[in-house]
């Protein structure tokens, strides 16, 4: 255990391994909830709380869950965190818990939680977990706020509570509405593909999403924690 | 009679999950490379989804309700689903071999489908009956259906187009399916009977 190794597991999740834009993770909150830049902070810091939690609690269990029950082991604890998360949430910021609704019961399905029990938590000790939630989270987060900020200055004009495009243009509604979150997502990947064609020739981003893919030609597994091994396996 | 009309319509158009709910967006994007997969998916997916929301709908009525555990519903729903997939996928074996070959591989990712679990929080946020409830879960995955099976025909057209290299893969893909969501806003403006 040295510092070195730390420092990687903390900031692989930055942009290196980031979860939706490279591993395209987790979409399904990532296109909903990302109306509003607020919207997408306050529902990234939501899974990030539960990431930290799930993935401290599911590394000190590691040792002692049998193989076979271990996914509805880690999906039992996860829910546990949503629940205590869902409660402050309801109780602390109920505004923004109606806005998020039901996606913040949903962050129980929410892949990147499961992947990252599956793919690290279950593998490393409690501290590693731990830093590996927090860069996760912080990479989750992130994207959520730039997809967030992109919707809602093209899409309304606003920024965090603030009008900014008041004599610029007309905000173009359909960006804050369902397409706008396909299209946002769509182009952003390009633009990542773009850089890191020109910066090594090579395409950033799997050309399936991570849930589902390798598992829809047939290879067969236990939901998509398992999936990504070859693209995202730590 | 004319509930469920209400029921089943508002769910395939006015409010498709992929489209407009982005509830399964995974699948959505995972599977609909080819018509056979996609079809796959979405029969099992219809399949769970009808058992989810009568076995959900049970239990809070009957048991999470009565005893003041309603804080309790995502843990109960999300076991409750995972039990029933583990379940189907056991029976499926044993009972309906071909049936299971068909859709056996599809089953596991179920659990993790967040449309499933999501269309048993809406039917107990709406307040729905029994009948309602379950016939929600079978539009949702009617819904959920269209949409898998009109994108993977768009996805098969794609395959064969000159795209420019950055956009291949994944950001076309997204693009198209806003697309196809920007259609379904057509459907919008039909005002149905409350």
């Amino acid at each position: 255990m040295n510092v070195k190794r730390m420092k990687d597991v903390l900031t692989a999740g930055l942009l290196k391994e980031n979860p939706i834009i490279r591993l395209l993770l987790g979409m399904c909150p990532s296109l909903a909830v990302t109306t509003m830049a607020e919207n997408g902070l306050g529902m990234g810091l939501a899974a990030t709380v539960v990431l930290i939690g799930s993935n401290i609690a599911i590394s000190s269990v590691r040792n002692i869950v049998p193989d076979k029950v271990r996914i509805p082991v880690f999906i039992t604890i996860i829910a546990g965190f949503v629940t205590v998360v869902q409660l402050l949430m309801a109780a602390y910021l109920p505004d923004l818990n109606n806005r998020l609704g039901i996606f913040i019961p949903l962050i129980v399905v929410n892949c990147i939680i499961l992947a990252r029990a599956e793919m690290f938590a279950c593998k490393n000790n409690p501290l590693l977990a731990a830093l590996d939630a927090i860069g996760m989270g912080a990479g989750f987060t992130g994207a959520l706020f730039i997809i967030g900020s992109v919707r809602e200055i093209l899409g309304a004009g606003t920024w965090m509570g603030m009008t900014l495009t008041k004599d610029l243009f007309d905000p173009a509604s359909i960006m804050i509405l369902p397409p706008g979150g396909f299209l946002v997502m769509g182009v952003l990947i390009a633009v990542v593909n773009k850089v890191s064609i020109l910066r090594t020739g090579k395409k950033a981003v799997p050309d399936a999403a991570g849930c589902g893919s390798s598992c829809g030609d047939g290879e067969g597994c236990a939901g998509c924690a398992i999936v990504n091994k070859e693209g995202g396996a730590v | 009679m004319k509930e469920l009309l209400t029921i089943l319509v508002g769910a395939l158009f006015i409010e498709n999950f992929v489209l407009s709910k982005f509830l399964g967006i995974c699948p959505f994007l995972g599977v609909s490379k080819k018509r056979e997969t996609a079809l796959g998916m979405s029969g099992a997916v219809v399949f769970v989804m009808v058992l989810a929301s009568a076995a959900t709908w049970m239990v809070n009525t009957w048991l999470l309700i009565p005893l003041h555990l309603e804080y309790l519903q995502t843990i109960a729903f999300i076991l409750l689903i995972a039990a029933l997939v583990q379940f189907v996928e056991t029976a499926l074996k044993k009972l309906a071999p071909p049936l299971y070959k068909s859709l056996g591989i599809f089953l596991p990712l179920i659990t993790t489908n967040c449309a499933v679990l999501g269309s048993s929080l809406i039917h107990v946020q709406r307040g729905y009956t029994f009948v309602q409830a379950v016939f929600y879960g079978f539009s949702a995955g009617l819904g959920f259906t269209m949409a898998l099976i009109l994108f993977s025909g768009i996805r098969e057209k794609l395959e064969t187009c000159d795209i420019p290299e950055s956009f291949k893969g994944m950001p076309i893909s997204l693009i198209a399916a806003a697309l196809v969501s920007v259609a379904f806003f057509g459907f919008a403006g039909l005002v149905l009977p409350s």
